[in-house]
């Protein structure tokens, strides 16, 4: 845990209009995170990823955004303008996102791709190619001057990701939002890939807010892990104590994941309580 | 009967299919732009029926005495340059519009559905050969090969009408087809077939009646170029002849004195924007109501 | 490279067999006639001899497959036969209006792009706000109108009321002589010669028509760009670029717009092509010397020859922009190189 709290969220609400009705996605979200490694584990549809881009202020057009305090170092997100939040983004918060494929524009070349995260600090072309290549090469792309001028239809899933991560700590931001970066890709190269941003995150001494579905990845992976559930966060706990998580949603998940060497007459099935959503 | 429409659990077949058809009215009358359109084609009806009443001099009643009279209280839309009520003669080519749109849609319709059908069920070279041949008549303009066609048959509004229906089926040849390829995969298909039904009637029996819906749709959709090409072949003279008050052809005989006389083609062309304009409201009102996915 | 190669010689096949088709439709349209083509060359009171003569001149006494194939010989090499009613060659005739319609249509697609573009790019921008609204309106508008009315109603109040333009034809008798016309496109001709008085007058009688053409394929224009551009603005890259600490207006111009380019390319070919159709209606409502009244004028007359080659033409205009915009669409989309 840290000392200084970096993000501070208090009370995050985010609202949708639908033509059919009003979605309350996150309701009522608290959290902090320092220079450390949270994750956010929900299902689909728990609002993990809402609260992610509301932190950006990258919420869609038809969503409303409103928090007690929202915070991220000096910077009151809140009530920060679009104006400001250009100079937020990227540079303080990055964010790297689910699947390479549609996340890399299709018809530009992803050198230049990382290149735009570099834009607006006076540098020259060269200078610029040469911190693209330098990312490039942080995130173990071996031939980094080929990938560099390839399109992104042109590279793996897993090579893929890898440039997004490169792309999104070009511009050396403080905290990443990492929102399922591994669940588009196949098995095979999901290790490979966390190395690498596990790598660079405590390289650079970076926050990290880990957004997943995967209970033991999170565990395995962060400090802290904040469970959601239906737009709220219904536990927060140290990832070494997960076993001792006391929400009954959580000791349902726990429950569910089945475990090597040990044998149950029948896997438990996540019993859900109405209660819950009023909690 | 709204509680019965709005029940969640539906009795009969014929109950759901009412919800269905409410719940889109429901989406269409919140689509104020859509509710436009059908409002103004469904005024176009009520003056087309009650032509006799609204007008009861008829469209050819000339008064030589009464020539290019500007719009005034007893000629709402003025007088051409017979003295011919224009009012009079817009009220009763409402009658024509609606009835070329109509006979177009009954000629195209068929064709469309017995190629497309054919071509989707059929497959291989069937397919290969007819939806070659709808490609070659998309590779035309509309209003070129109705001229073409037209230029061919002869001017007369029988004729146009047919030249236009010989341009309006492909679309609805592709939509078909389209529709038979996924509804020949399925289940029920099938156990026809195992039934021992042969393939005209598979496709007149239980492929068409599929996609009628559909095509309803994509002609409404169509009927606004539909209504301008009929327009365009009047105008050029190829299309209704003159003293029938079709509106495009109005617009061409008022030309000559449109300099003078502003109303002789403002009017009708009026008329018939207004009602292509109502056909399109309606037509991506429709579309919408239908897919949801586009909000 | 192989599966280019076969697309390419697939795409060829596809050509050779439309434009067959095109033939083919063009060919059967002449002998739906209902007139018998040897009286109205010979008349009524001609004596046997001289009818079986021209029967046998136009080949009728040959069968259908063969005058088909003769039919295709002429038409490709581009002998389209003579237009009774001008008394020259159609190919001729062709040559000269051609250029007229050209710079028509040039004009109206310059229009049509330079508005609905950049319309269609701020409607979708702004999705749901008035500016939406405003402009899916306008586009509606232009779909639904009749081209020849507001070609009637422009020439009344712009050219009779008001006096801004010029009236029909493409430029007045005075200015004829006045410069030697080399392209065909007043225009250009006018501006390559520093005849500046010329130009003003060529451009007052071509802005009218060219302004209504030009609405029509804003439209079309407009309306296909708000489409593709929600699409690409609704893309998971559209927020990546956002997250790198781009403005709004600089993911538009830097990744949507390059992603509809393609697109775009292929509705402007199409766009085009409308135009063609639309010309007929609007030259003959402005006495332009082009392509679309020479049309209307044979149909008038009655001359199978005339129509005939122009419908086959502008069908061939059509596949030919397909064509294009399918060219384009594999040189332009990195995905299909």
């Amino acid at each position: 845990m840290s000392d200084t709290a970096q993000l501070l969220v208090d009370d995050l609400h985010v609202r949708f209009r639908t033509p059919q009705k009003l979605v309350h996605a996150v309701r009522g979200v608290s959290f902090t995170v320092g220079r450390e490694k949270v994750g956010i584990v929900g299902e689909s549809g728990s609002g993990k990823s809402t609260v992610g881009r509301a932190i950006l202020k990258l919420t869609p057009a038809n969503g409303t955004v409103s928090a007690a305090r929202m915070r991220f170092q000096d910077i009151d997100l809140a009530a920060a303008s679009e104006t400001a939040m250009l100079k937020v983004r990227g540079r303080r918060i990055s964010m790297i996102m689910q699947d390479p494929r549609h996340a890399l524009d299709p018809v530009m070349r992803v050198g230049e791709q990382i290149g735009e995260a570099l834009d607006g600090r006076g540098l020259s072309r060269a200078e610029r190619r040469e911190r693209v290549l330098g990312m490039l090469e942080a995130v173990h792309i071996r031939a980094p001057k080929r990938v560099y001028d390839l399109y992104p239809h042109e590279v793996s899933g897993g090579m893929g990701q890898r440039v997004m991560i490169a792309m999104m700590l070009a511009p050396e931001p403080d905290l990443l939002i990492a929102d399922e970066p591994t669940s588009a890709l196949d098995v095979t190269v999901r290790m490979q890939v966390l190395a690498i941003l596990d790598e660079l995150v405590s390289t650079r001494g970076l926050g990290l807010m880990f957004i997943s579905h995967d209970l033991n990845l999170v565990a395995s992976f962060c400090d802290r892990v904040l469970i959601m559930y239906a737009g709220r966060i219904v536990e927060e706990c140290r990832a070494a104590a997960l076993g001792e998580a006391q929400h009954p949603y959580t000791r349902g998940l726990l429950a569910s994941l089945p475990r090597i060497g040990e044998r149950r007459a029948r896997l438990e099935v996540l019993k859900r309580d109405p209660a819950w959503l009023e909690a | 009967m709204k509680t019965w429409l709005t029940a969640e659990i539906t009795t009969s077949a014929f109950h759901a299919r009412a919800q269905r058809f409410y719940y889109g009215w429901l989406r269409l009358r919140a689509n104020r732009l859509a509710f436009a359109g059908f409002c103004i084609l469904v005024g176009l009806c009520v003056v087309a029926i009650l032509a006799p009443l609204l007008a009861p001099e008829g469209s050819n009643e000339q008064s030589l005495a009464l020539r290019l009279r500007p719009p005034s209280r007893e000629h709402w839309f003025g007088t051409d340059e017979l003295g011919r009520d224009i009012f009079a003669r817009i009220v009763w080519g409402a009658r024509i519009t609606i009835r070329i749109s109509c006979l177009v849609a009954v000629i195209a319709a068929p064709i469309g559905l017995a190629v497309g059908t054919a071509a989707g069920y059929f497959g291989g070279w069937v397919d290969t050969v007819l939806m070659r041949l709808n490609d070659i008549f998309l590779s035309f303009p509309g209003l070129i090969l109705a001229l073409g066609f037209v230029a061919a048959l002869g001017p007369g509004i029988g004729n146009a009408v047919i030249a236009i229906a010989l341009t309006a089926w492909p679309p609805i040849a592709r939509l078909a087809r389209a529709e038979t390829l996924t509804i020949r995969a399925s289940d029920y298909i099938a156990a026809v077939r195992i039934q021992g039904a042969g393939p005209l009637r598979i496709i007149l029996r239980h492929i068409v009646p599929m996609c009628v819906p559909s095509v309803v749709v994509r002609i409404t959709l169509n009927m606004a170029g539909i209504i301008l090409t009929a327009a365009g072949l009047g105008f050029l003279g190829l299309g209704a002849q003159p003293p029938t008050p079709e509106w495009g052809a109005m617009l061409s005989t008022g030309r000559q004195n449109m300099l003078g006389a502003w109303w002789l083609a403002a009017v009708p062309g009026l008329a018939i924007l207004l009602t292509s304009l109502a056909f399109n409201l309606f037509g991506d009102g429709l579309r919408d109501v239908l897919d949801p996915r586009s909000e | 490279m192989p599966s280019w190669i076969a697309g390419v010689a697939k795409g060829a096949a596809s050509i050779v067999v439309t434009l067959l088709g095109l033939l083919a439709i063009t060919f059967f349209m002449g002998r739906m006639l209902p007139i018998d083509p040897v009286i109205s060359i010979v008349g009524e009171q001609a004596d046997k001899a001289t009818y079986d003569m021209v029967y046998h001149r136009l080949g009728l006494d040959k069968t259908l497959l063969t005058q088909f194939l003769l039919y295709m010989r002429d038409m490709l090499s581009g002998e389209f036969g003579e237009a009774l009613f001008t008394g020259n060659k159609v190919s001729v005739d062709l040559a000269r209006v051609f250029p007229a319609t050209i710079e028509l249509a040039s004009f109206a697609i310059a229009i049509g792009i330079g508005v609905g573009v950049p319309l269609g790019i701020l409607a979708a921008v702004y999705r749901g706000t008035a500016l939406d609204h405003i402009a899916r309106f306008v586009g509606l508008l232009g779909y639904s109108s009749p081209t020849f009315w507001l070609g009637l109603m422009g020439l009344i109040v712009f050219y009779a009321a008001l006096g801004l333009v010029a009236g029909p034809g493409r430029i007045d008798v005075a200015y004829i002589d006045m410069f030697e016309p080399q392209t065909g496109l007043l225009l250009l001709d006018a501006a390559m010669q520093g005849e500046w008085e010329v130009f003003g007058n060529v451009f007052r009688h071509i802005v009218l028509p060219g302004s209504i053409l030009g609405y029509a394929s804003m439209a079309y224009i407009s309306r296909m760009t708000r489409s593709f551009m929600l699409e690409q603005l609704g893309q998971e890259y559209i927020i990546a670029a956002r997250v790198k600490g781009m403005s709004r207006w600089r993911v538009v111009r830097r990744h949507a717009l390059r992603n509809i380019l393609v697109q775009l390319v292929t509705v402007i070919a199409l766009a085009y092509a409308f135009l063609l159709e639309g010309a007929v209606l609007t030259e003959t409502v402005f006495a332009w010397p082009g392509f679309g009244r020479y049309l209307t004028s044979g149909l008038l007359a009655g001359d199978m020859n005339a129509v005939l080659a122009c419908v086959l033409i502008i069908g061939l205009i059509f596949v030919g922009l397909n064509l294009l915009a399918d060219l384009l669409y594999r040189l332009l989309d990195p995905r299909t190189r």
